[in-house]
Order: C-alpha cells, then sequence, then structure tokens
C-alpha cells in the first residue's frame, strides 16, 4: 500500500479540487444568508421603529374586546385576552379539522371503491365526481356552500325540519343536545371497560387462532362490548341521558346544540374537495396490489371476504397511507380558507382581526405559521414511525 | 388434383345435385350474449345488490343532472342588456341562468379594469403565452431548447413590458392595480411556474447534495413552505414583506403577491423534481462520472433532462394546483378571475335572484375547462411515458 502512495500524482489546482470547492460554496452561501437574515432584521427594526409598532408578545395579555360566537371554551369580549382569542381559534381550527378528517375519510374510501365497481354506472358517477370537484378550486366550492347554498336558506320561523328535532335555517343546523344527569359516570366506565375489553379480547383470540387454530366471532364480541355494556350501564343507572331539544323561542332557536352555517360550509368544502383526492389514492392503492396476490390467496382457499381482509386491504394500505397523511394534512391547511366565508378559525380570529387591532405583523405571522407547521411536523413524524412499522423488509 | 376435388367437381357439373362451395356464413352470436343486451347483464344488473346500485345511481343522476341542465340550458335566458330580462315575473317563467350578466361583464372578467384603448396588449400577451405553453408541452415541437429560452426569458422580459408599459416603445404604463380578471389570474400562475421551475430545481439539487449546509438550507426551506397554509404565505409577503425591505424599495402589492406564490410553489416544484431525480438509476450518475464530467456537467446534460421528462405529469399537477391556488389573492386585495365574479355579483343592475349562481356556475366552468384539460394532458403524457418505458 506504502508504495502505491508514493507514487507520482498529478498536481492539480486548488480550483479543481471538489472538497474545496464545496467549502467555497458552503461559505458563499452562508454569508448570503447571514447577510440576507441581518438586512431584513435590521430593516424591519428601522421600520418597526418609525412606524411606532410594539414588538415582543406582551399583548397576549391585554384584553381582546371582539366577539367570537363559536368558542369551545368560556370566551367573552370584556373578560377574555388575546392569548384566550388565540387558543380559541386553535381550537376552532382543530376542531373541523378533526371531523373533516373522518367524514373525508369515510367518503372518500366509499368513493375510491365505487370507481372501481364493476358496476358501469356507479364507476361513472364516482369518476365524474371526482373529476369535476378535482378541477374547481376549494375558494369556490367555499364560497358557493356558503353564499349560494347555505345563507339563503328560510329564517328560523319557516326552517326545514329534518326529523328527530333537527332544524336546518340560515341560523345553522340546530341538533338535540344529550345532557347527561346523575349516574352518567357509570357509562363512560361502561366504555372504557368495554373498549379495552375488546382489543383484549382480540388479542387473545388470535394467539388462539395461531397457536390451535381455533377461530372466535371476534367481530360480533367487540360490538357487543363496547355498545352493549354502556347501554346495560345506561339502564342500571335510570336511564340519566336526556336530551336537550331545540325549539323556537322568539326569532331564533333556543336550546340544544346550535352548528354555525360558515362551521357546515367549511366542513362541507373541505370534506367534498378532499374525498376525490382520497378518492384516487385509494383507487391507486388497490390497483398497486398485483392480480396475483388475490388469484393466490384464493388458491390457498381464502373466500373472498377474507382475501380482502387479510390479503388486499394491508398491502393497499402500505401504498394508500403515506399520501393519505398529505391530504390529511392539506386538509388541515386548507381549512385556513375559513377566513373567506368568516369562520373563526386560527387565520381569522388571529392573524385577521388581532393582527388589525394590534398591528404586530411579525409576532402575528410567524406564530400562525409556526402553529401549522408543528401541526405538520408532528403528523410528519407519527407517519414516518407508521411507515417503518409497516414498511415492506426486503431481502 | 386429388381424387377428392376431382369428385366433387364431377358432383357440381351434374345438374339438380347440390354441392355447397363455400363454407355458410357465422350465425350472429345469440343476442342475449352479446351486444348491448348482455353488455347491460354484465354490467349493470349481473346481481341483485348490482341491480339496486344501478337503480339507486340512475336516480342519483336523475336527481343531479336534471335541475343542472334545466338551470343551464333548458331555464337560462340568453339575451338582454340588463336585470329585467332575468326576473321570473317579467318572463313568465322559472328562470335559471341568466347568461346575459356574463357576457355583459365579460371584458371586467377578462381584463379587470385594464384601460379599454390598451386591452390589446393583454391580448398580445396571451398569444405569446400560449405560443411558448403549446411550445413547452408538444413533445414533438421543433426546437424544444429555443422553446425553453422562450418561454422563460423572452416571454416573461417581454410580457413585463407589454403589460407594464414603457415609454420608450410608445407604451403608456398601466398600473398594476388596474389589472384583474383572467389576466392577473395568468400573469400570478405563469410566474408562478417559470420562476418555481428554476429555483424549484436549485432547491431539488439541494436537498440530495453532499454538502451538509446547503442540504440542511434546502431541506429548512421545502419543509417549512409546505408546512404552512398558501393564506399565511400571502398574508407574510403583503404584511411582513414591506417590514423587511428598506422603506426606498416598497413592491407593489401584485409583486408582493407574485413573490409569494413563486417561493410557495418553488418548494411544491422541489419536491416534484426530487422525486425524478431519485428515480434515475445510480447507473446514469456512474456513466456521467465514468465519462470524466463534473457535477454540474453531469446535472445539465445528463440526469437533469430524463429527470425531468420523467417528473413532467407531475409538474403539471403542480401547476394545476397553483391555478386553482390563484384564486385565494382576494384575501390581499387582488383582483383574480374569481374576485371580479363575486365583486359583479354585487352590481345592482344586475341584482336578480340567480344572479349569483349564473357566475359561480360560470367561473366554475372556466377553472373546470382550463384544469381538466391540463389534467388530460398530464395523463396522456403518464401514458407516453409508460409506453417509452415497455421494451
Amino acid at each position: 500500500m506504502a508504495s502505491e502512495n508514493e507514487r507520482p500524482q498529478a498536481k492539480a489546482s486548488i480550483l479543481y479540487n471538489p472538497t474545496y470547492r464545496g467549502y467555497f460554496f458552503q461559505v458563499v452561501l452562508v454569508a448570503a444568508l447571514v447577510w440576507l437574515f441581518w438586512a431584513a432584521a435590521k430593516n424591519a427594526t428601522d421600520n418597526m421603529n418609525d412606524a411606532n409598532i410594539r414588538t415582543g408578545f406582551g399583548f397576549f395579555w391585554e384584553k381582546a374586546g371582539f366577539d367570537i360566537n363559536q368558542h369551545l371554551i368560556p370566551y367573552s369580549a370584556d373578560a377574555s385576552t388575546y392569548f384566550d382569542a388565540f387558543i380559541v381559534g386553535l381550537l376552532n381550527t382543530l376542531l373541523v379539522a378533526a371531523v373533516g378528517i373522518v367524514l373525508t375519510t369515510i367518503l372518500g374510501f366509499t368513493i375510491g371503491i365505487a370507481r372501481l365497481s364493476s358496476n358501469w354506472i356507479v364507476a361513472r358517477i364516482a369518476k365524474i365526481y371526482v373529476e369535476s370537484i378535482r378541477n374547481i378550486p376549494l375558494l369556490l366550492q367555499l364560497l358557493f356552500w356558503y353564499n349560494a347554498v347555505l345563507k339563503p336558506l328560510p329564517n328560523p320561523r319557516q326552517s326545514f325540519h329534518l326529523g328527530a328535532g333537527v332544524v336546518i335555517n340560515n341560523r345553522g343546523l340546530f341538533m338535540p343536545q344529550p345532557q347527561f344527569g346523575a349516574g352518567s359516570w357509570l357509562m363512560g366506565i361502561a366504555l372504557i371497560v368495554g373498549v379495552v375489553g375488546a382489543i383484549a379480547f382480540r388479542r387473545w383470540a388470535r394467539r388462539q387462532q395461531a397457536e390451535t387454530g381455533k377461530q372466535y366471532p371476534v367481530g360480533w364480541t367487540m360490538l357487543g362490548l363496547v355498545i352493549g355494556l354502556p347501554l346495560l350501564a345506561y339502564f342500571a343507572a335510570g336511564m340519566p341521558v336526556t336530551f336537550d331539544i331545540p325549539k323556537l323561542q322568539g326569532f331564533n332557536f333556543r336550546g340544544g346544540l346550535q352548528v354555525y352555517p360558515e362551521f357546515v360550509a367549511l366542513l362541507l368544502g373541505l370534506v367534498i374537495y378532499t374525498a376525490a383526492f382520497i378518492a384516487e389514492i385509494v383507487r391507486a392503492g388497490i390497483l398497486a396490489v398485483s392480480r396475483g396476490q388475490t388469484e393466490a390467496a384464493h388458491a390457498l382457499g381464502l373466500r373472498s371476504g377474507t382475501t380482502l381482509k387479510l390479503v388486499v386491504v394491508p398491502q393497499a394500505m402500505r401504498v394508500i397511507v403515506p399520501p393519505l397523511t398529505s391530504q390529511y394534512l392539506n386538509l388541515t391547511k386548507n381549512s385556513s380558507l375559513a377566513v373567506y366565508i368568516g369562520y373563526p378559525d386560527l387565520v381569522q380570529i388571529f392573524a385577521g382581526t388581532v393582527l388589525n387591532q394590534t398591528g404586530q405583523a411579525l409576532e402575528v405571522i410567524l406564530l400562525t405559521m409556526l402553529v401549522y407547521l408543528v401541526i405538520s411536523l408532528v403528523t410528519s413524524a407519527i407517519m414516518n414511525v407508521y411507515n417503518s412499522r409497516v414498511m415492506l423488509v426486503e431481502r | 388434383m386429388t381424387l377428392a376435388s376431382e369428385s366433387v367437381a364431377n358432383a357440381t357439373a351434374q345438374p339438380g345435385v347440390y354441392v355447397r362451395k363455400e363454407p355458410s356464413p357465422d350465425l350472429p352470436p345469440p343476442l342475449l350474449e352479446s351486444g348491448w343486451i348482455a353488455w347491460v347483464r354484465n354490467n349493470l344488473f349481473s346481481s341483485i345488490p348490482n341491480a339496486v346500485l344501478t337503480l339507486l345511481g340512475l336516480y342519483a343522476i336523475y336527481l343531479v343532472a336534471v335541475p343542472v341542465v334545466n338551470f343551464l340550458f333548458i331555464d337560462a335566458v340568453w339575451s338582454g342588456s340588463n336585470r329585467d330580462a332575468c326576473l321570473a315575473a317579467n318572463v313568465g317563467r322559472p328562470v335559471g341562468s341568466c347568461w346575459p350578466f356574463v357576457t355583459n361583464r365579460i371584458g371586467y372578467y377578462i381584463y379587470g379594469q385594464y384601460p379599454l384603448s390598451e386591452r390589446w396588449r393583454v391580448n398580445l400577451t396571451f398569444v405569446m403565452a400560449a405560443v411558448g405553453i403549446a411550445w413547452m408541452l408538444w413533445p414533438r415541437a421543433p426546437l424544444r431548447v429555443w422553446g425553453a429560452l422562450y418561454f422563460f426569458l423572452v416571454f416573461p422580459v417581454s410580457a413585463f413590458f407589454l403589460l407594464l408599459g414603457a415609454r420608450w416603445l410608445g407604451l403608456p404604463p398601466v398600473s398594476t392595480n388596474l389589472w384583474g380578471g383572467v389576466l392577473v389570474t395568468m400573469v400570478l400562475s405563469l410566474i408562478g411556474i417559470v420562476f418555481s421551475l428554476p429555483f424549484g430545481i436549485l432547491l431539488a439539487l439541494g436537498r440530495r447534495s453532499r454538502l451538509p449546509f446547503v442540504r440542511f438550507a434546502s431541506v429548512v426551506f421545502i419543509e417549512f413552505v409546505r408546512g404552512v397554509p398558501l393564506i399565511t404565505v400571502l398574508f407574510m409577503s403583503n404584511r411582513m414583506l414591506p417590514l423587511f425591505l428598506s422603506q426606498g424599495m416598497q413592491p407593489d402589492a401584485l409583486l408582493r403577491v407574485i413573490i409569494g406564490i413563486a417561493l410557495f410553489s418553488a418548494a411544491y416544484m422541489a419536491e416534484v423534481v426530487r422525486g425524478g431525480l431519485q428515480a434515475m438509476p445510480r447507473g446514469q450518475y456512474e456513466g456521467a462520472q465514468s465519462l470524466g464530467l463534473g457535477y454540474w456537467q453531469s446535472m445539465v446534460f445528463i440526469i437533469l433532462p430524463q429527470a425531468l421528462k420523467l417528473v413532467i405529469p407531475g409538474i403539471v399537477n403542480t401547476f394545476i394546483g397553483l391555478f386553482k391556488d390563484t384564486s385565494l389573492v382576494t384575501i390581499v386585495g387582488i383582483f383574480d378571475f374569481l374576485t371580479t365574479v363575486q365583486v359583479s355579483m354585487n352590481d345592482p343592475n344586475w341584482a336578480t335572484p340567480v344572479t349569483s349562481y349564473t357566475g359561480y356556475a360560470f367561473a366554475a366552468l372556466f377553472y373546470f375547462v382550463c384544469c381538466y384539460a391540463m389534467a388530460l394532458y398530464s395523463q396522456s403524457m403518464e401514458r407516453r411515458l409508460a409506453k417509452a418505458d415497455k421494451r
């Protein structure tokens, strides 16, 4: 080896040495970025001094002084601070995102499976749905739902009764609200016991099947545990749950659960729009499982339902889940379009009203971005863990 | 001649004996096993649940299609000069869409408040854009390298002077706050693509670079932008950008939004390009190295031409998303196409119960036609690439 090192080497200029070139480029990049940030920071302090804009997050503890119609925590214009308003907006964003994700998953999977249906008409309808919804901007759909569908609804006196105490009018959707009386805690405990029991039973039954080949009715038992136990507790505690049914009083409905039209419009728009993308992901995922897998499962004697459950779906999910997560993130980010129809989400309250009242653009906008960034990063981190668990272990 | 054929020839010669010389024509297959009846049986009514689904589907089509067709065509009003033409009381029947409202406002939808006498400049820009796009997207177009040069250099510069105006060309300046409608939507999405593609390529190369700091800076930028909604980026470019610049150089509102959109789409473009770079087999990189090419030479001449071709569908899809997202700029006071439609709905001259529905229908139609055309192109490109892949 030593003799090789002694071999005379061609003298190359340091200009052509990739290592030194790499250092040089990086130094240039760092210098450019440092200069950019320094100049921006200097301009920002100068400009804010000139315009008498305060800095820092001191405004958080001042009185907000504006009303928010939908708030999940106690909030009032006189007593609450900007920080409360921030939390209200954040919770409203998370609420619409959570409800939207659940509904859009159901709708998206239904349509994605319908696209692969052997029934020509069903497949066609699903295709038309996907193609038309995907190619129209979400904002246009939101404006349509809010301005053209929900706003022209009749006033409370002429509202539509959808049955079971559910009423819809131009003030929103009114639903009966369950009131949990004394003894309801028994139902809560029964529910927890039921869920834990169901999971334990499933693990036990799986192990039994792996060891002895004996199968148990897992689905039915789990259903019975999760629904039956709380139901039993409900009767045992003397039926403590009553429903507060909305009633027309004066010009509006009182009581019950009121869902504001802004929320309904935003939810409708987000769910319908995202479902079109999820449908395509589901379709691609199912198509990605090769026919040979299904045929091999049939050759092993599995029935088509079992094949679907044990062979096709687990493999399809591996393809579906990563893009599905990014659709969930898209839905969460798109919920910021709430600002166009006046749903009080984080952007509408914080980057809208609070920004206009305090004028502290820098802090408010950066904090808003940071919230979305944290949501995205946490979701991606969870997804990466999931992905590495389900990833194919190849040779 | 063999014996058999001879005897056949003899047999035909005898009168009164019938011998068939040609095979009888095939009978058509039974109607129930082929043709449309069989198709309907196999595809629509193969089983009872299937038949139920078919009937439900037909009912759903009936529920949606009949009102839509009625609204758009059958009950529509096609001519008129103000709201009186579209009032049910004057027409004497239920009124669907009020198309004269759209035709009356079409100039506003396309040009915004761009001065009437200068609108030929906008039209010329549209034509130049169309030529550039066709040149770029048509796979067998001649001189595509020149096409790229035209689209990424000649077209932006000339469009800039054409739209904004230039005294030395004899074009009176037109302030950007008069721009609006399709013009602004096109300007935003085209500038978005023209700037985001090169910048996105640089970011993608940076993300795959060996140099740790370059990689780190690229990753931070890409992940930050992709993690936040476009609205916050628009707010940032509208409210924060003026703070970051010295007071002497304050860009106008449209330019601020363009900067925001260009940076936003660059991050998404970078991920698309990265997909293409990752799909290139290692042999291509090693082959380029073994030919003695340096980093930039191997990227420009070997890797990028192949990788970009692979991701044309992805680029087009990003562009579709960008095109739809330009509708969000209304929040920072830019009059894009959707905003002009929204504004025109409040015109008292056309205040009828159907005005807003007509406006939304027209806007939806516009976006659908544009986006669907691009989506079809992207799909055909995907098929072409898949075909080229099979050897």
